[in-house]
């Protein structure tokens, strides 16, 4: 238990058939920090997470998990992490607690150990009220909230989360960050998947991107920001003439680019000083610019900014390779 | 048994008494096809017995079937589940998973079978079996049912979709069918005769019919043990084999 790192893996390679899902990833997560793993649909997140929880051989590359090997020390690795995947994985007939406690003696406590474990973990959750009562009764987010109980019971020192808070309502990915955001800090180290950038940029520590199978960009949410702005500042032109000229003027600073509304985006922080600075830049005149807009980026923008393409691509999801 | 074994057992066993569709299903309808055959069908056909002792033993391999048809279902859906990948990243093994299925499918049966006999006995079936004989045929019995759970365990996790899996294990229910559990075989076509005395169910009703109704067995009971025997071990090393490979 020599390491300092809770996730190092290096040359991740995996291929089905002939598509190749991931292409070499190295990654690091340092021991009791909070990591994202940001990407589209199809980048290769849960095949990096399917690795890295032993539950999928690599065809290339080594990992380590809390300093074991995932393919030569399964065991040691499966005692030391566990997993949260995209689809809930508790049994709907059974009551929360009766979950908890039964994912409580799998993992080697004794009865009573496993009650009272299972009972701190309801309470912690909110869900001690829900806890009597059937799965198939809950909410989404309650059984989000009970599976990620589900997979605290055993104290592991990683914790893995595909995509915690996919297909939850803003209420219930509230609650879940706040539970994540609750779990910093307390020991665990926590490697998370997502498609948001707000999310990885709410929980975690460092974050790294995704693309085609390959990290693009790994770094603080600061560090990425710098990279590729937090926002986005949308020019609304007055004429198509106005249109070509601020298009050639930006030429690769623009990220949007809608000849049809006369609409043209460059990368910004957000700040007052520097949208000022920008539009005085573009446009010193003060006639071609009619009015504008500041969008937070969204994970299109900071693909465009980080691979010079778009995000969203044809190819099929893999989310469940 | 280990810890994790037995708390499958636990979970399933759970799980199939919340199941109130699949368990009624299991008790119930044994019971009214048995009702059906023998006041439907009955006085139709002719055994040289009492009708109601002629298909009791048959009856009760049909329960079997029933009970052991939503095995296959719940191990396909396990299977399909997020669950797997959880229980797979905690180290509980394919053994743990399919055994604890396995058991309660044996508990479901076991009771269905209890409800039929019971049932039977009110409605005229009256075996001449004494202690030793019954003891036997409970034995037998029991045998078949763990052959046909794990047959059905394996059948779940070869299955790519819970209903396929349900549709597999129809084929198990319908076993008993072709056979001398409802009719003579010699009633039967030729062609069918082959089948019916060659099939793993004739064997055990034969058995069954033998210690409870005539005191004798014969050949029977080797063949049914042997079948039983047959079909546990290879549906064992058969789930196995395919729960390794679905999960790699």
């Amino acid at each position: 238990m020599a390491s300092q790192m809770a996730v190092e893996a290096t040359g991740l390679e995996k291929s089905y058939g002939a598509v190749q899902v991931l292409g070499g990833v190295d990654l690091r997560v340092e021991r009791g920090s909070v990591f994202a793993l940001l990407g589209p649909n199809g980048a290769g997140k849960t095949t990096t997470v399917r690795i890295l929880t032993t539950l999928t051989r690599a065809d290339a590359g080594q990992a380590r998990v809390v300093g074991f090997d995932v393919a030569r020390q399964r065991r040691r690795v499966r005692r030391a992490i566990s997993l949260t995947g995209q689809f809930v994985a508790v049994d709907d007939l059974q009551t929360g607690e009766e979950n908890l406690r039964m994912m409580g003696r799998l993992s080697g406590l004794s009865g009573t150990q496993a009650r009272r474990r299972a009972h701190q973990l309801l309470d912690q959750f909110d869900l001690a009220e829900a806890g009597r009562r059937r799965v198939a009764t809950y909410s989404g987010g309650m059984r989000r909230r009970l599976d990620l109980a589900a997979s605290l019971v055993g104290d592991p020192a990683v914790l893995f989360l595909d995509e915690p808070t996919t297909g939850l309502d803003l209420r219930g990915r509230q609650a879940m960050w706040q539970v994540v955001s609750g779990l910093a800090g307390s020991g665990v180290s926590v490697f998370l998947t997502t498609q948001y950038l707000e999310e990885a940029d709410r929980l975690a520590d460092r974050i790294a991107v995704l693309d085609g199978g390959r990290v693009v960009a790994e770094g603080t949410a600061a560090q990425l920001k710098e990279q590729v702005a937090g926002h986005r500042l949308d020019l609304v032109l007055a004429d198509a003439a106005a249109f070509d000229q601020i298009a050639r003027f930006l030429a690769e600073r623009a990220v949007l680019s809608d000849p049809s509304r006369l609409t043209i985006g460059v990368a910004t922080d957000g700040s007052a000083a520097q949208v000022r600075a920008l539009l005085d830049e573009v446009d010193p005149t003060r006639r071609a610019v009619d009015r504008f807009a500041v969008h937070g980026a969204t994970l299109d923008d900071v693909f465009l900014a980080l691979t010079g393409r778009g995000a969203g691509r044809p190819e099929k999801e893999t989310a469940d390779v | 048994m280990s810890d994790a074994t037995a708390t499958m057992v636990g979970r399933s066993l759970r799980l199939s008494m919340r199941n109130v569709e699949a368990l009624l299903t299991s008790l119930i309808l044994p019971v009214l096809l048995m009702l059906l055959f023998v006041y439907l069908f009955g006085g139709a056909i002719q055994t040289g017995t009492e009708y109601v002792t002629y298909v009791v033993p048959g009856v009760l391999l049909l329960c079997a079937g029933f009970g052991a048809a939503s095995t296959a279902v719940s191990v396909s859906q396990d299977l399909k589940g997020g669950i797997i990948d959880r229980f797979r990243s905690m180290d509980v093994g394919g053994v743990p998973i399919l055994a604890g299925h396995v058991a309660a499918s044996v508990v479901r049966n076991v009771t269905s079978t209890a409800l039929v006999l019971a049932i039977a006995s009110l409605i005229g079936f009256r075996p001449s079996a004494g202690p030793a004989e019954w003891l036997a045929a409970g034995g037998v019995l029991l045998l078949f049912i763990l052959a046909i759970s794990w047959l059905s365990a394996a059948v779940g996790v070869l299955a790519r979709s819970p209903e396929a899996a349900g549709g597999f294990a129809f084929f198990m229910v319908f076993l008993p069918y072709p056979s001398s559990a409802f009719v003579p075989v010699e009633t039967m076509p030729t062609w069918i005769q082959g089948f019916a005395n060659n099939q793993p169910v004739t064997p055990v009703i034969e058995t069954l019919r033998g210690l409870l109704l005539e005191g004798s067995v014969g050949s029977s009971l080797w063949l049914a043990l042997a079948w039983c025997g047959g079909i546990t071990v290879a549906s064992v090393a058969l789930s196995g084999v395919l729960f390794r490979r679905r999960t790699a």
